[in-house]
């Protein structure tokens, strides 16, 4: 299930906690032009609640995708308009 | 005849029943695209005040998270510091926060034990070992992140004269000589007020 986004940014928040997971995303997301995608690695498990609360709350984003590995939590975010 | 002048007479009435009605929807259908002229204006955006008046360690967290992660949303945030919350914005202080062994029923220990000398000491490294250990941002890191991302990091006037604080005494890009007028206008508009 690698890419099936063109990644165009990789963001390893791996070992960082809450809020930083979020807070580093959108600071990444700031860095792309519309279309771009960011896939963001982390390891905290509040994650993938908090970065799928943040996107759909947030105008620019769209959650494209979220796995859970073995022990990363990868989520696919692009930034749209 | 006189069937058709009150058959004429009801239309009649019927008539401007409804033209009083046309005129209450024209009135209603205005007032709501003022309403949502309105909404547009304010751009959908959200904002957050939070009133932080504590310089311990641990009641330093929440504002900040809370804060760094409303501007992620887009939110317009200030956090005004006033009392211990102060120390939270002053450069060395800041450094520096203390837990309290005291009085925290979540501490391993009994408190005529956390009473003694050198307590706080030994609280303070602990919890500091646990939040490296965890990840866990420092307070400097989510006061850096929050300034970046646009939080407005407000320090009461009146008790920084009362702290002997300067505005050099402060971490840089911190917002002084503000009072509660400055807090309560930003309030006032805010979806979220908190308390700390």
């Amino acid at each position: 299930m690698a890419t099936e986004y063109d990644v165009t940014t990789t963001l390893d928040v791996k070992g960082q906690s809450c809020p930083m997971p979020v807070v580093k995303t959108r600071q990444g997301v700031d860095d792309l032009s519309p279309g771009e995608v960011l896939e963001v690695l982390a390891t905290d498990s509040g994650s993938v609640s908090d970065i799928a609360g943040w996107a759909n709350s947030t105008d620019d984003v769209e959650l494209l995708d979220q796995n859970e590995g073995a022990d990363v939590y990868t989520h696919y975010v692009r930034k749209v308009e | 005849m006189s069937t058709d002048a009150s058959t004429a007479g009801e239309s009649a009435a019927e008539e401007a029943d409804l033209a009083a009605l046309r005129a209450r929807v024209d009135d209603l259908e205005a007032q709501l695209a003022e309403v949502d002229a309105d909404a547009d204006a304010g751009d959908g955006q959200r904002s957050m005040t939070i009133i932080a008046t504590k310089g311990s360690m641990d009641m330093a967290y929440p504002p900040l998270i809370l804060a760094s992660t409303a501007a992620a949303f887009g939110w317009d945030v200030v956090v005004f510091h006033t009392f211990w919350g102060l120390d939270v914005l002053h450069e060395e202080k800041s450094e520096n926060l203390q837990l309290s062994a005291v009085g925290n029923p979540s501490m391993p220990m009994p408190n005529a034990l956390a009473a003694l000398p050198g307590m706080d000491r030994l609280a303070t490294r602990m919890m500091q070992k646990k939040i490296d250990e965890n990840g866990t941002a420092s307070i400097q890191e989510l006061i850096d992140v929050s300034l970046e991302s646009g939080v407005d990091l407000q320090a009461c006037q009146m008790t920084m004269e009362l702290m002997d604080y300067d505005d050099a005494d402060m971490i840089d890009g911190v917002t002084t000589q503000v009072g509660a007028a400055t807090a309560l206008e930003h309030m006032a508009d805010a979806d979220v007020q908190l308390l700390v």
